[in-house]
């Protein structure tokens, strides 16, 4: 049922990141959209702001939960996902593709390092 | 899940339809099967079957069964005819509220007083100790609990998908608020059957045996299944009440306050011409006037309110939000908050603190969603 495509890497807090040259795309995973249940609200940082790793950049909101995002690497966020201030539900539907949360400029490439792998995480989300 | 919890016996049923289960009011209760929204949205255009047996059911009956009725309720059981059903609160001494219930006036001396599931404990203890300060012995008082199941099939096509399988009923001649006892439903005799629920649309609450429930559940489920019948869990009960302004205790209701503030006093009878506990602070109230009022509110700027969040005007907190949530029907972000009685008309602009930030926001008309079906 899981679904943890295997290029991408994952934080223990949900999230994943596709990274492309210098650039993170990040978003949550499938398991973390399957946990909340319908998306209603997405919560996102401004363009240009610097974030720390592990550092709280938003809130995903579903019907009954509040649920806080976490960049997994630092750097200065370059772009979000304007759609889904409009159709958060986005993020049901594709969390892998057009669902995704923003765009990052890498400052530490090799923080990536600190992440789990695809593997990694479906053990982790079987722990409960 | 903590072992502590108790199941109803549809649990095992719940899992094979792939409900996610979460606590609530100390059970292990279904929040969703297929969606909140689109179980919302079946309920409001269709029909959804809600288990609620976790509700409690307290057996009242005897000559003295109306006076104890009279003495914890703030509504009047007096008024209440044999095969009708009455909202009323129980309140303490300092006008707050115990719980909120439902009495079910089953014969001449027979009701039930249908509570919610965390208060069944409280509420059996409170009643029992005013039964014992008011000295009233010719009465008997039964925690029925354990043995009844409940479900609630609600929305505009309730009926539709109940009568035929209830052949011996004549369910369009059930008025909102009454009830039928011993109604077979499916080769299943139902304790009782009342047009009621906690949804805001028409539909029916089904009291069964608890060794009957199994069947029943299933059955209705494939009955209405072409009418777009889904099964529906606590998320969108929750969304579903709140769109239609029905108090949840813990949220609207509790101990911090009274039922007038929360706008039900037409289930305070302040002259129903015997004492009840809480009445004379009640009445105090009331002579004083209200400092805060229960309201509706709809955010201008985007954002969720929710539980606790602080409401402000001009930069300074005056209230709370009670329930907060995206509105399923209405597609827009609401609450309903606690402000003084200065800031409460329509219209008026107030602030939602989400997140350290002063979010704008209006008071609006409740409930925030009739239905066009509802008798």
């Amino acid at each position: 049922m899981a679904n943890v495509p295997a290029d991408l890497k994952y934080s223990k807090e949900h999230e994943w990141i596709r990274v492309e040259g210098n650039i993170g795309v990040v978003g949550i995973t499938w398991f973390a959209q399957d946990q909340l249940g319908d998306v209603v609200f997405v919560e996102m940082p401004e363009v240009g702001r610097e974030l720390k790793q592990n550092e709280q950049f938003g809130v995903v909101e579903s019907v009954k939960t509040v649920s806080d995002l976490y960049c997994p690497v630092s750097g200065k966020v370059v772009e979000i996902n304007t759609a889904l201030e409009n159709s958060p539900e986005l993020i049901n539907q594709d969390p892998y593709g057009e669902g995704w949360i923003l765009k990052i400029e890498l400052a530490d490439p090799s923080e990536l390092d600190s992440l789990l792998d695809a593997a990694a995480y479906e053990a982790f989300t079987k722990e409960g | 899940m903590n072992e502590s919890l108790k199941r109803t016996p549809l649990y095992e049923l719940h899992l094979k339809l792939g409900a996610r289960m979460v606590p609530f009011g100390g059970w292990e209760m279904p929040v969703q099967y297929s969606g909140v929204i689109e179980e919302h949205r079946a309920v409001r255009q269709a029909a959804g079957l809600f288990d609620v047996s976790h509700m409690g059911e307290f057996e009242v009956r005897g000559p003295q069964a109306l006076d104890l009725i009279q003495l914890i309720s703030t509504n009047d059981a007096a008024k209440l005819a044999v095969g009708r059903v009455q909202y009323a609160l129980m309140c303490y001494e300092n006008g707050t509220v115990v719980d909120d219930i439902l009495i079910y006036r089953l014969g001449e001396h027979r009701y039930w007083l249908v509570v919610n599931a965390g208060n069944t404990r409280k509420d059996w203890e409170w009643i029992n100790a005013a039964r014992e300060r008011a000295g009233l012995t010719n009465l008997e008082l039964i925690d029925r609990s354990d043995e009844i199941a409940l479900l609630a099939l609600q929305g505009p096509l309730a009926e539709e998908i109940l009568q035929p399988l209830a052949p011996g009923a004549v369910l369009s001649q059930m008025a909102p608020f009454s009830l039928s006892t011993g109604v077979t439903v499916a080769g299943v005799q139902s304790l009782v059957i009342s047009r009621t629920g906690y949804t805001g649309e028409d539909g029916f609450e089904i009291y069964v045996k608890a060794e009957d429930v199994a069947g029943l559940w299933e059955v209705l489920l494939e009955a209405g299944e072409e009418k777009g019948l889904l099964p529906c869990g606590l998320g969108a009960r929750d969304t579903l009440r709140f769109e239609a302004r029905l108090p949840l205790y813990g949220h609207e209701i509790g101990e911090q306050h009274n039922p007038l503030e929360a706008g039900l006093g037409f289930a305070v009878k302040l002259k129903k011409g015997v004492d009840f506990i809480g009445r004379e602070a009640l009445a105090r109230l009331k002579e004083q006037g209200l400092t805060r009022k229960l309201v509706g509110i709809e955010m201008i700027d985007r954002g969720i309110p929710r539980q606790g969040y602080p409401v402000a005007v001009g930069g300074e907190v005056v209230g709370e939000v009670t329930t907060g949530s995206f509105s399923p029907t209405l597609e827009k972000n609401i609450a309903l908050a606690y402000v003084p009685v200065a800031h409460s008309a329509v219209g008026t602009e107030v602030e939602v603190i989400i997140r350290g930030r002063a979010l704008k926001a209006r008071v609006v008309e409740t409930p925030f969603y009739r239905s066009p079906h509802k008798r």
